[in-house]
């Protein structure tokens, strides 16, 4: 699917943004290549409170960058009802026309429940439009208020766009949406106290201290409707770019990236758990509190034993390795008695694939560095192996068999 | 799948200035549960169809009260067709004379909902005649 993308058809793209969305489980093996295929487009988040003329600057953007020969990507999100999960999108309406310059491509994505101004799946969107050649890829967030922020750490040069008569001085200094802006436009430039509203801002802001590393971004006068200011906006965006790009902001955005996935996998893995419902009514209960029983699933959800299941589903032997290397590559003073515990399924696993048990061991025993190489070799070579032994079982999910802990 | 929300673009094709019954269609169907991609006035038959070839929808609805119904319905049908999008549900609404009816679904338009439908009836229909490949 992935290679489809660079040939310039929309529908592949069109198709594969559907199952990003629907969280389709064949994305997943499909990811790595689509992340491969990523030509470093630059992200743009645009954000502001509804009303703020988002989608007209957005509109306005596309036109510029088009005049510059570039093709431009939008993902455009608007919230989903919590309670019928419907959404109205119509960011589009503003867009429309570009609909038929094929090198535009304007998707609309509802939030679908998630907080923070975008969709959950908004980081593999915009990464699916990288990899089909659009640059810059912009993110229009939901008409946002002080605490959808999320855009800031997915985006490598973030755009707050406000209006004129945006209220008081305090909106200005209060924390939250100013204070995530790489850019911040005053749109609606035409209207009376415009340039006023822009002087404030640059005053507020250009006095930031304390722990503020930052410089005060640059404050830009637009009027998306008739295009006066938008070159000068582009040029901003594209000069922020290099900064965005130096190894430690890329780092905060990968840090971040990584964080969320984790949770999602933590998350996935734990639900999958048959003692899953068990924790869940004990939490409504009150017998246990919500941390303690996300604990209590994720220290279950053992991330090399996870490797054993993967492997014994697959049918890899590589994988396997790879997970026993892990499970054995534990701190000197571990007690052996636990080492031996995480090895188990990693030999049980080796005998339903059929390896030769002490040939795997004996490897895993080379690559773990020799902290517990010989108890490795040792325990690879015993044949009184059982998983009930060592407090494991298999239990069968949909998506195939599992190992899990008993203790 | 079947309970990921179902996507239709609303689009008014040709010159006529009220959206009042689209909108309050977009409305409704939000309720209903649909992600609603309503792209306003004065389409082409061209530029809906690029729209939801880009929103890779399920349903186009079209609201037409022009009269010229019979030149911009079977126009977008064939441009959805053209580029693949055979099992894209295409409905339209607004006033159609009975005698065009039976013309525009041999053209391919799925289904036509005259003044009176209810919106839990349009609501009903999508979800049951929806294909998803």
């Amino acid at each position: 699917m992935v290679d489809e993308l660079g040939s310039g058809e929309r529908r592949p793209l069109a198709r594969l943004l559907t199952r990003i969305e629907n969280g389709d489980p064949s994305v997943r093996g499909e990811l790595s290549a689509l992340f491969a295929a990523g030509h470093g487009a630059h992200v743009v988040g645009i954000t502001g409170p509804p009303g703020s003329g988002k989608s007209t600057l957005v509109n306005a953007l596309i036109g510029e960058w088009r005049r510059r020969g570039r093709r431009v990507g939008v993902l455009a999100v608007d919230p989903s009802s919590p309670y019928t999960r419907g959404a109205i999108l119509g960011d589009r309406i503003r867009m429309m026309e570009h609909a038929a310059d094929r090198d535009v491509f304007v998707r609309s994505m509802a939030s679908r429940g998630e907080l923070g101004g975008l969709a959950s799946t908004t980081w593999i969107a915009a990464a699916a439009l990288d990899a089909a050649g659009y640059d810059p890829v912009l993110i229009e967030t939901v008409g946002a208020g002080q605490s959808e922020v999320e855009v800031a750490r997915l985006a490598e040069t973030t755009v707050v766009v406000e209006v004129p008569d945006m209220g008081d001085e305090v909106q200005a200094i209060k924390a939250g949406l100013l204070e995530i802006a790489d850019i911040i436009a005053v749109n609606k430039g035409d209207r009376p106290g415009a340039d006023r509203a822009a002087r404030q801002l640059r005053a507020m802001l250009s006095t930031a201290g304390g722990r503020v590393q930052r410089k005060p971004p640059p404050i830009m006068l637009t009027t998306a409707t008739t295009g006066d200011g938008v070159a000068a906006l582009v040029d901003a965006i594209e000069a922020h770019r290099s900064a965005a790009r130096e190894p430690l902001a890329a780092r905060d955005r990968a840090a971040h990236q990584l964080r969320r996935a984790l949770a999602d996998v933590a998350g996935r893995r734990a639900a999958d758990d048959p003692d899953w419902d068990r924790i869940v009514q004990q939490v409504a209960d009150r017998s246990i509190d919500p941390l303690s029983g996300a604990e209590a699933l994720y220290s279950r959800a053992a991330p090399h034993q996870h490797l054993a299941t993967i492997a014994l589903r697959n049918r890899s032997p590589g994988t396997l390795l790879v997970g026993l290397i892990g499970a054995a590559n534990l701190p000197a003073d571990e007690d052996p008695r636990d080492l031996m515990v995480g090895l188990a399924p990693f030999a049980d696993a080796a005998r339903r694939l059929g390896l030769d048990v002490s040939d795997l061991f004996e490897r895993a025993a080379a690559g773990s560095g020799g902290r517990h190489a010989e108890l490795i070799r040792e325990f690879g070579r015993r044949s009184d192996v059982t998983l009930d032994a060592f407090g494991w079982r298999i239990v069968e999910l949909p998506e195939g068999p599992a190992y899990r802990s008993t203790l | 799948m079947t309970d990921t929300p179902i996507r239709i673009l609303i689009a008014k094709p040709g010159l006529d200035g009220h959206d009042r019954g689209a909108k309050v269609l977009a409305r409704g169907l939000r309720d209903e549960g649909f992600e609603v991609i309503y792209t306003g006035l004065r389409q082409t038959p061209e530029m809906i169809a690029d729209a939801a070839e880009q929103e890779d929808v399920d349903v186009v609805g079209l609201s037409i009260l022009s009269g010229a119904h019979m030149a911009l319905l079977p126009r977008t049908v064939e441009l959805l067709r053209s580029r693949g999008m055979s099992d894209v549900l295409v409905a339209a609404g607004g006033i159609i004379p009975d005698a065009d009816v039976a013309k525009l679904k041999e053209a391919g338009v799925a289904e036509i909902f005259g003044p009176g439908t209810s919106i839990g009836q349009i609501a009903r229909y999508f979800r049951e005649h929806v294909r998803r490949a």
